[in-house]
């Protein structure tokens, strides 16, 4: 069987080492934080100032001044720390951050990673810190599904959207597969409910098994 | 010289010109000095540059000031939200100029600027549409892109705490771009929830020195 996006999130929250320090771009990435175990010490970094972000607020604890990078209110643990947008981009770009958990449009097989714009005419660009993001963390995992809508392959051999960052991906979890990018290609670590032969007919990048 | 204190976000807003650049902080509505850029708006000024993480959200604030026309371009680095409706209008009318810019490259222009930096190279956006026809350079085996810094003329902020001198304390995540805004500009506004005696603020806990600080006033 294929994975859900829940099952997908707990894939990924299984991967992430003891005492990480995460952060989850906004969308489907965020239900990561769902699946994380109590004791995984794993500390979650939101680009809008907070490190240790605690879990979404509701009711009372919705505080307007304490929010994530979608803007949704959020709650503090204990040994919450706050910082200003210059030193929290520094913590990406200075490679302070572990792991960080993107959504994309596309992957290529040499890791470039498209995931802030479709290039459309009518298309508004909105790059928020995601390019700063895949530069940046030591590890970027990606979680996608493996096929467009229109059933084409996201796992391309050259992004055809505009890039968000070159040579950046170091994993793909997709519904169907978990792909590892390396400097000798792409190997797929399993797959869900669909067979190595049957992936490689759909996906157009050579995939070692 | 320390910050004045201002009775008023009319008479905190004075003097803000025609073309003026304005950092404008906040992520969202966290942070965001409403009560100054509605002051802004009631003050006149056009044709501004407007530099800010989003384009505005709802009706309110931003949104307001670019829905009367007084915004030539916006510098931000997430303008398409649910709620900015006011901007995406504008942008597809071809009413108003956008610069999109990595948030950290936003963030970090801006710090340039109030540091006295002439320019840096950054990693982010190499190889991207964003790093087009920039200047760049191998160093140590990686490539960076040449990043200029952003000036500010004016910025409004909003932060918790001032006390008379002008040093602010933050709340939250609504710190953001405000410590790194109080830097960049010619002239620095805030808002605040509340003014306390000079002496009042732990020393140790402020963020903003009052160096930066020109004008405050309570909102």
């Amino acid at each position: 069987m294929s994975l859900d996006k829940h099952q997908m999130a707990a894939l990924i929250a299984r991967d992430i080492p003891h005492g990480a320090y995460v952060n989850l771009g906004i969308g489907r990435p965020t239900l990561v934080a769902d699946h994380l175990p109590a004791d995984s010490g794993v500390v979650l970094h939101t680009e809008n100032g907070m490190l240790n972000m605690g879990p979404a607020a509701k009711g009372d604890d919705v505080d307007p001044d304490l929010i994530n990078a979608g803007k949704i209110p959020v709650t503090e643990l204990p040994g919450t720390s706050y910082f200003h947008h210059a030193d929290s981009f520094a913590m990406m770009r200075g490679g302070h951050l572990d792991v960080c958990v993107l959504g994309a449009f596309q992957v290529s097989a040499g890791g470039d990673l498209a995931n802030w714009h479709t290039g459309e005419p009518d298309a508004i660009p909105a790059v928020g810190g995601a390019m700063d993001l895949a530069i940046g963390a030591k590890s970027v995992y990606v979680m996608m599904t493996l096929f467009a809508k229109d059933g084409s392959s996201k796992l391309v051999p050259e992004c055809t959207y505009p890039l968000t960052g070159v040579g950046c991906v170091d994993r793909v979890y997709t519904d169907l597969a978990t792909f590892l990018i390396t400097p000798s290609g792409i190997e797929v670590r399993e797959t869900f409910g669909i067979t190595l032969d049957e992936l490689r007919a759909r996906v157009p990048v050579p995939l070692a098994g | 010289m320390s910050a004045k204190i201002y009775e008023t976000a009319a008479d905190a807003v004075a003097g803000i010109e025609d073309g003026s650049t304005v950092l404008i902080g906040g992520f969202g509505m966290a942070g965001m000095p409403v009560q100054l850029v509605d002051a802004l708006i009631d003050q006149g000024a056009a044709d501004l540059t407007v530099v800010s993480n989003n384009a505005g959200n709802g009706d309110t604030g931003l949104a307001a000031l670019l829905a009367k026309g007084r915004v030539r371009k916006v510098v931000c680095s997430f303008p398409r939200q649910v709620d900015s409706w006011v901007f995406d209008g504008l942008y597809r009318a071809g009413k108003i100029e956008l610069e999109v810019v990595p948030q950290g490259n936003l963030a970090e222009r801006m710090r340039a600027a109030g540091a006295g930096i002439g320019a840096f190279y950054c990693p982010t956006g190499v190889g991207t549409p964003l790093a087009e026809g920039k200047e760049t350079r191998m160093i140590d085996g990686r490539t960076y892109v040449l990043e200029y810094p952003i000036k500010g003329d004016v910025a409004l902020i909003g932060a918790h705490r001032a006390d008379r001198m002008g040093n602010l304390v933050y709340r939250k995540t609504a710190r953001n771009f405000g410590p790194v805004m109080a830097t960049a500009a010619r002239l620095v506004i805030v808002q605040v929830s509340e003014i306390v005696e000079t002496g009042d603020l732990d020393p140790e806990a402020v963020v903003t020195p009052s160096i930066y600080v020109d004008r405050v006033v309570t909102a």
